[in-house]
């Protein structure tokens, strides 16, 4: 799959590629040490950010801390419904 | 003001382990039912706790009904996927909403995967669609919903393409 940045592709595929292999050989088998990728995935988000800012994605939108919709955890509604909901 | 949100709910089971079916999920793309995406990037990475977060950023292009052009353009839309992932206790969480346009259309969609007793992985898919466009908000929401759908199937449909060919000896018997 292409990077946002067409001169990060090479790098993507790269980390990519060692972020597999640890994610299935080391981290599900419970290590938790990340280090083995960090220097190649250093210069990949290098790339990265410099391609966002050529684009103008505007990152500022994105908040710093990871979300995982917590605040939907209370509505399990399977269907259509109104809820009201003020967040945006 | 009050935003009216409909929400849809979608479940699917894999008949790979839990193990497979995450590590297939960083290699979803391309596959031949997601020709929409057009790019996809890790931007941000870090274990923590013993669990894995990441934040990954889509692009995906965005076909609209006729109807819908005028509030739309056709630039690729930015989808910002946020994840997290406990080997322990085996749950796969992801959460995923678009950059900008969120007055005209903002989705959020939460997928839980996790391990069933018999050894395969329920994914349980959450969509939450609003609209603030006057007039056209029901429209939109239905319109929303109705791709929510279609796409469900696409990432299913294309999900079991990449476990089949990533995983060809390990489908569960069913």
């Amino acid at each position: 799959m292409n990077s946002i940045g067409e001169d990060c592709n090479e790098l993507k595929k790269q980390y990519d590629a060692c972020f597999n292999s640890w994610f299935s050989g080391s981290f599900l088998k419970g290590t938790t040490d990340d280090s083995a990728c960090a220097p190649i995935f250093k210069i990949y988000q290098e790339c990265v950010k410099r391609a966002m800012r050529e684009q103008k994605i505007e990152l500022r939108e994105i908040e710093t801390d990871y979300t995982t919709g917590g605040e939907y955890d209370n509505n399990n509604s399977s269907s259509s419904s109104s809820t009201g909901s003020n967040k945006s | 003001m009050v935003i009216t949100a409909s929400t849809c709910r979608t479940e699917t089971v894999f008949d790979y382990s839990w193990g497979h079916v995450v590590a297939a999920y960083w290699n979803r793309y391309p596959n031949p039912s997601s020709t929409h995406v057009l790019t996809e990037d890790t931007i941000q990475r870090e274990v923590r706790d013993g669990k894995l977060y990441s934040r990954r950023l889509l692009s995906k292009t965005n076909p609209v009904p006729k109807w819908g052009a005028r509030f739309y353009n056709n630039a690729p839309v930015k989808i910002v996927e946020d994840s997290v992932l406990d080997p322990v206790k085996r749950t796969f969480t992801t959460f995923t909403r678009n950059l900008g346009m969120k007055k005209i259309m903002k989705v959020d969609e939460i997928v839980v995967y996790t391990e069933q007793k018999d050894g395969s992985t329920l994914a349980v898919r959450r969509a939450y669609i609003s609209s603030q466009v006057f007039g056209f908000s029901r429209a939109i929401r239905a319109f929303g919903i109705e791709r929510f759908k279609s796409n469900s199937n696409k990432a299913s449909n294309g999900f079991n393409y990449v476990l089949r060919r990533m995983f060809p000896q390990h489908q569960l018997n069913t």
